[in-house]
């Protein structure tokens, strides 16, 4: 995996996580209104780094637009990449 | 239903090569108190839970303990991937060798296999409640005895960061069982 590949889905990953976990605050703090805005802009960032991972290294959901031939199942699977020290 | 993305929750950095390791991380893989059986354990018991707080932080969380149980696996492959027989053999890895080779397989780190045992659900969802508050209890007081027994400076810093999404889901369920409790108290006022 290329340097730049590996910045970006680390990117990627930083986002999903930061909004999973306001998601679940969220489910036990429904009326919090600043927590919400902050999941809202999660939200954008991810889906706008995932589209931008998506065209240039390929889907990551076997939902999402595909190339010819069907790049989902392209190699590494996320048990086989080599992630730099964190 | 559910949707796969390509991407672990967290990076999975291995240092070593070492099975011994890997057959103690397997604890979390297929153990009582481990990923498997939270995941099942959360997404079993949505069914009954009586407030729409509730339906959600169980669906939430039991969705993110199947990409621990990912992440776990993942620790325990990367520790024997390039294993060659002479590092496996008179370790505690050998005995799951004689059957999984180096593929992971959920039982925990004595080779007793994942059972629903290991799990309950009721349709009280204050019991299920407080299970779910021991489970993540007792799933972080797993990993700290895996931190403890860990070796390898990568695996270690992916066992912090699961010891403390454990710390955060007790917190969720905390909330959760007082939601409960004030919809249980209000449903008696008439």
């Amino acid at each position: 995996m290329s340097p730049n590949q590996m910045k970006m889905l680390k990117e990627l990953m930083e986002i999903s996580f930061c909004l999973l976990d306001i998601t679940l605050f969220l489910d036990t703090h429904p009326n919090d209104e600043k927590a919400l805005r902050l999941h809202n802009t999660f939200a954008l960032q991810c889906q706008e780094l995932e589209k931008q991972y998506s065209m240039e290294y390929g889907p990551i959901k076997s939902t999402s637009l595909s190339k010819y031939p069907w790049e989902y199942i392209n190699e590494p699977w996320p048990w086989e990449i080599d992630y730099p020290k964190c | 239903m559910w949707i796969y993305e390509k991407k672990l929750q967290y990076p999975v950095q291995v240092d070593t090569c070492n099975p011994t390791l890997a057959a103690m991380i397997l604890e979390q893989f297929g153990g009582g108190d481990g990923e498997l059986g939270a995941a099942i354990r959360y997404l079993t018991q949505r069914y009954v839970m009586p407030t729409k707080e509730a339906k959600g932080i169980l669906t939430d969380i039991g969705t993110e303990e199947l990409a621990h149980w990912e992440m776990v696996g993942t620790i325990v492959w990367k520790l024997v991937e390039k294993a060659p027989l002479s590092k496996i053999k008179g370790t505690p890895f050998e005995s799951h060798f004689a059957s999984h080779g180096r593929s992971p397989f959920p039982h925990d780190a004595s080779g007793v296999p994942w059972t629903a045992t290991f799990i309950q659900s009721k349709e009280d969802p204050i019991a299920n409640l407080y299970e779910n508050m021991a489970a993540e209890q007792k799933a972080r007081a797993t990993y700290e005895a895996l931190i403890k027994l860990s070796d390898d400076p990568g695996v270690t810093d992916t066992l912090k960061f699961l010891r403390e999404r454990e710390v955060v889901h007790f917190q969720r369920f905390g909330e959760t069982l007082r939601i409960v409790e004030e919809y249980n108290d209000h449903k008696k006022v008439y």
